[in-house]
């Protein structure tokens, strides 16, 4: 048994990427292991990654693949043999097998006798599978983006391989990557260790050796003593604490191979600046954690995680070059808003026409003007169902909603956009409604992210987005498979999660009305948005596939009271009467359909004499039809679940005695009527033949 | 509660007499790469927005032919002005541009080593490759690559070159770009651009700042290009410049894909001066941009009027070298 090691040695591979890339190669690594039956019983893999290299390290591979031996049944005896002779039938099939006829045996099977042969195949030494296989494993890694850097362009890849290593325990493995043959040098961290050759003795000693040359390759390690090392740095102001971001850790996690941090310090000054824009800087501009004081107040300090440890000068060096670069930006920020505050918001609707926002649609001011029509549409709704709002508030802050979009300030900071707007606008003594509802126009930004505060900003929100959607789906760019340049996806699912969370009287139909959707496109639109909530209630609140199916197929346009149907199905569910009732009307549905197939008609039960358990389920149905119905407009949909449950007895004896396509077509018509008149009459919660019985 | 650290940065003295002076730091870039092989070429004449758009850049990396040059530009993004009132920002910037083409399989670590060249220790200093991919949309062009952080400071932008004029590159290129500001001002230690020493006697060991040279520059293009630039006359000029462009890549494309045409008569067709009628275009874009003359419908498809000449030039070009 031995280890296998294998390390690919590039120039810095972009953070975003390598995590994806580490886990598919050890992925291919071990596919192809199992696939040449390369691995023992003890096999185990563990991956690597820094940002200068890629590996994998398999345990227990064995030597060479195991001899294998294969029996083969060829032409009954009696063709292949006549009189103790081989024929040309023997002959050709101990060719086929690759052994000498004098090898072919007698067997005998169900059928009679055979002729059959046993072949022998010798495994191949692993050095030699890997060798063949594996560089084409490495060469077909997924990139977002790669490269070409050999001449005459032979293969591309993320960035250019500088080195290989590949070791079956101490032997190198000749394999060849992009022109690189495999050896057993790799190198260490670039300025701690230079460019001495890192000689990897073992292949089950990589880690190890790469520690020595300060390159900790194991990445829940690096990420473990980042967040020690950011710990460690905070504790050093009193009652301070360090930010958490986890995508920032990532991040830095995968921009270092042996991390260190520096706290620094910035000007008090700085603090006067917005929150938002401060840590905006260190996070998305220097990659720097933010420090709070105790009271979640951001303090002047910032955490720089270091690819290298230096001596107390060089940390001090080092502390006071990324202080200078953050002071310097902030000094920019600082710049840009006193600039930007020289050009109110309200001066700058006019120069929304010179900002595209969709080239064949047009500019922002364009965009301002079918917002401002929309969000009116729905203020009358919320207004008609006796919900008040400050729609003055609404109008200005939808006129402004994209003026940020021309300051500098944005330019600088694009992810920042509403947000600059709403400060600009507090700053500039608009209402706090209107500011607020600038603030959280783009807000959730993703399925995690809270709603808009306040009813203005929700309303603006719904019509910024139902209006790109129904603009986008007007000139033909609706989302397709995997491709959403708009993000239109996105912007539905967000118009959901508002309907979903907030306390709007609005439907989605109201809200795709307001819009002003060309009747050509609207029901495209609405089975868009209706997909948006099927994944909303399954991807998001986690409700089973067939209770999502069945709760959607009663309705899909009020939100809330999806997730309210939804949610009383998922505890009715768990009864048995109400898993034989969905049986039952899973039946239903199969019966009526084979009767539409046929052709027979839907009759009454109207002067035809009726079996006792079919005029029994004819009464009790009509009999608990107006109590459900009733529970079901108060939205007691637990309790209406549970009345319908109360069905099974007489729906099962229905179905015990009688027959329900009867040859005689008036009863027939009258019982198809009746269990028509049952699924109709109890699917208006949900369409319970969806759900899947046990 | 105010926080105040228990070991509060100690000020690191901002005067380092021994750091680089702006100049010091160009020759000395130009002495390491000059001693690796490079041709140093003197800053392009007409007005360009990178050094990247520089013929030595944009035309030689077309093409087999190994290739090593470096030279300083002053690079020009009216836009960018600030009226010399910002200590970061400047209408004209100085980019110390080195192509290798193809790549030695050690450029990074010649890149470390020219960082040593220019007095950075770099075992006291943090440093980073982070992703950054570039492109010129207007010239067809782009590559992958970094930024190059020190201690948190974009020094270099380290590119792969793809493509460019629209054309694969076989082999590629590496291009280093140095903000020389940048550097000087982090060697210096100073806040503004305009402290930074631009040079010191070494008698009187008087000195001569960035802001001496060149602030009234920045301060006066800073007025022409927002304020003062005459829009119609700039188009007038833009339009003049891409007809006679036009007309020369037409020419170039009879001469260069006839049978009748001979080699000499091929290499004299005058593409270089073609080119320079399109960077003409390109900067005269740009003016118009900082004056805000150009409004969204007309926007993508001037670019796409620059991208016509530059990517003409280029496959033009193509043919010339070829034939």
């Amino acid at each position: 048994m031995a280890d296998f090691l294998l390390e690919i040695g590039l120039e810095e591979v972009p953070a975003r990427m390598i995590a994806g890339a580490e886990a598919e190669l050890g992925k291919r690594v071990n596919d192809l292991l199992t696939r040449e039956r390369l691995l023992g019983p003890k096999a185990k893999l563990t991956t690597y990654s820094t940002p200068r290299r890629l590996a994998v390290l398999a345990e227990d591979v064995l030597p060479a693949q195991a001899d294998t031996e294969e029996q083969l049944t060829g032409p009954s005896w009696k063709v292949a043999f006549k009189d103790g002779a081989p024929t040309k039938a023997a002959e050709a099939f101990a060719k086929k097998a690759g052994v000498p006829v004098e090898a072919l045996v007698k067997v005998e099977n169900a059928k009679g006798e055979y002729v059959g042969a046993t072949v022998k195949r010798e495994g191949v030494a692993t050095p030699q599978v890997l060798a063949a296989e594996l560089p084409k494993e490495v060469l077909a890694l997924y990139w977002a983006k790669n490269m070409y850097w050999r001449a005459a362009r032979p293969e591309r890849f993320v960035r250019p391989v500088r080195w290989v290593v590949a070791l079956l325990d101490s032997a190198v493995v000749p394999l060849e990557i992009a022109g690189i043959a495999a050896g057993n040098t790799s190198r260490g961290h670039r300025i701690l260790h230079g460019e001495a050759p890192v000689i990897i003795e073992m292949a089950k000693s990589y880690a190890e050796a790469l520690r020595a040359a300060y390159a900790v390759v194991d990445v829940a390690e690096r990420r473990q003593s980042i967040r020690k090392a950011l710990d460690a740095a905070t504790r050093t102001v009193p009652g301070a604490r360090w930010r958490e971001d986890e995508p920032l850790v990532e991040t830095v996690v995968h921009l270092t191979e042996w991390p260190s941090v520096v706290l620094g310090t910035f000007e008090q000054e700085y603090l006067t600046l917005p929150e938002e824009v401060l840590v905006t800087v260190m996070r998305d501009h220097q990659k720097y954690f933010a420090v709070e004081d105790a009271a979640g107040k951001l303090a002047p300090h910032f955490l720089a995680v270091l690819n290298t440890e230096a001596d107390e000068q060089g940390r001090e060096i080092i502390r006071h070059g990324n202080a200078r670069v953050l002071r310097s930006r902030f000094k920019d920020a600082q710049f840009f808003w006193d600039f930007d505050q020289k050009t109110p918001l309200a001066d700058r609707v006019e120069s929304l026409k010179n900002v595209t926002f969709q080239k064949q649609l047009g500019s922002y001011h364009w965009k301002t003007e079918q917002n401002l029509r929309v969000a009116r549409a729905l203020a009358d709704a919320v207004k008609n169902a006796g919900v008040p709002l400050d729609e003055a508030a609404l109008v200005k802050s939808v006129e402004l909603a994209k003026t940020d979009l021309t300051t500098e300030l944005v330019k600088e900071f694009t992810e920042l956009q509403g947000v600059i707007g709403g400060l600009y606008a507090i700053a500039q003594g608009l209402s706090s409604i209107v500011a607020q509802a600038i603030y959280d126009q783009y807000t959730p930004a993703s399925i995690e992210d809270a709603i808009p505060k306040t009813i203005e900003g929700q309303l603006l929100g719904l019509a910024d987005r139902i209006q790109t959607i129904t603009a986008m789906f007007g000139i033909g760019s609706a989302p397709t498979g995997s491709k959403d340049p708009f993000a239109l996806r996105r912007a539905a699912n967000s118009i959901v999660k508002i309907l979903a969370e907030s306390g709007l009287p609005l439907t989605l139909t109201a809200v795709l009305d307001a819009s002003g959707a060309e009747p050509a496109n609207k029901e495209q639109v609405a089975a868009f948005l209706r997909e948006r909530l099927h994944f909303y209630l399954k991807d998001v609140r986690g409700f089973a596939y067939d209770v999502v199916s069945a709760v959607l197929a009663a309705g899909s346009d009020d939100v809330r009271d999806a997730m309210a149907r939804a949610e009383a199905l998922t505890a009715a569910r768990e009864s048995a009467d109400f898993a034989a009732i969905s049986a039952s009307f899973k039946r239903i549905k199969n019966i009526l359909r084979q009767a539409e197939e046929k052709q027979f008609a839907i009759g009454s039960a109207q002067g035809v004499q009726l079996a006792p358990e079919a005029q029994q389920l004819f009464d009790v149905a009509n009999a608990l039809a107006p109590t459900v119905a009733k529970l079901r407009n108060q939205r007691a949909y637990g309790e209406a679940l549970a009345s319908i449950a109360t069905l099974r007895p007489v729906v099962d004896a229905f179905f015990d005695k009688v027959m329900v396509l009867d040859p005689d077509a008036a009863v027939r018509g009258a019982h198809l009527g009746l269990i028509d008149r049952v699924l109709r009459g109890f699917s208006g919660i949900a369409d319970f033949s969806e759900i899947v019985t046990g | 509660m105010p926080l105040s650290p228990v070991s509060p940065s100690p000020v690191v003295s901002p005067a380092k007499p021994t750091a680089l002076t702006f100049q010091e730091l160009l020759f000395r870039l130009q002495g390491f790469w000059a001693a690796r092989g490079c041709v140093l070429q003197q800053p392009y004449d007409v007005e360009v927005g990178a050094g990247t758009m520089a013929p030595e850049t944009f035309l030689r990396v077309q093409g087999p032919k190994p290739y090593r040059v470096g030279y300083a530009q002053p690079s020009r993004r009216p836009a960018d002005g600030r009226y010399g009132e910002n200590p970061n920002r400047l209408f004209k910037h100085t980019q110390f541009q080195l192509i290798l083409k193809p790549p030695p399989v050690n450029v990074q670590e010649l890149y470390l080593e020219s960082l040593q060249a220019i007095g950075i220790d770099l075992s006291q200093h943090d440093l980073k490759f982070e992703e950054d991919n570039w492109e010129w949309p207007a010239g067809g062009a782009w590559g992958v690559g970094w930024q190059v952080m020190l201690d948190g400071l974009e020094i270099t932008q380290f590119t792969y070159f793809q493509q460019c004029g629209g054309i694969d590159l076989d082999p590629i290129c590496s291009e280093l770009t140095y903000g020389l500001e940048r550097i000087a001002a982090f060697l210096q230690d100073v806040d503004s651009i305009y402290d930074i020493v631009w040079a010191r006697d070494p008698e009187t060991g008087a000195e001569v700042t960035y802001g001496d040279v060149r602030l009234p520059e920045e301060l006066q293009f800073s007025v022409y290009n927002f304020e003062m630039a005459d829009v119609p006359k700039l188009w007038e000029h833009f339009n003049q410049y891409e007809a006679e462009a036009k007309t020369l890549i037409e020419q170039a494309n009879l001469v260069l894909t006839s049978e009748a045409s001979s080699a000499v008569e091929k290499r004299r067709f005058p593409l270089l001066a073609t080119y320079e009628l399109a960077l003409k275009c390109s900067h005269l874009f740009n003016l118009l941009d900082a004056r805000g003359a150009i409004s969204v419908t007309e926007r993508v498809g001037v670019i796409g009027r620059i991208r016509t000449l530059a990517v003409g030039v280029a496959k033009a070009y193509a043919l010339q070298q070829a034939a």
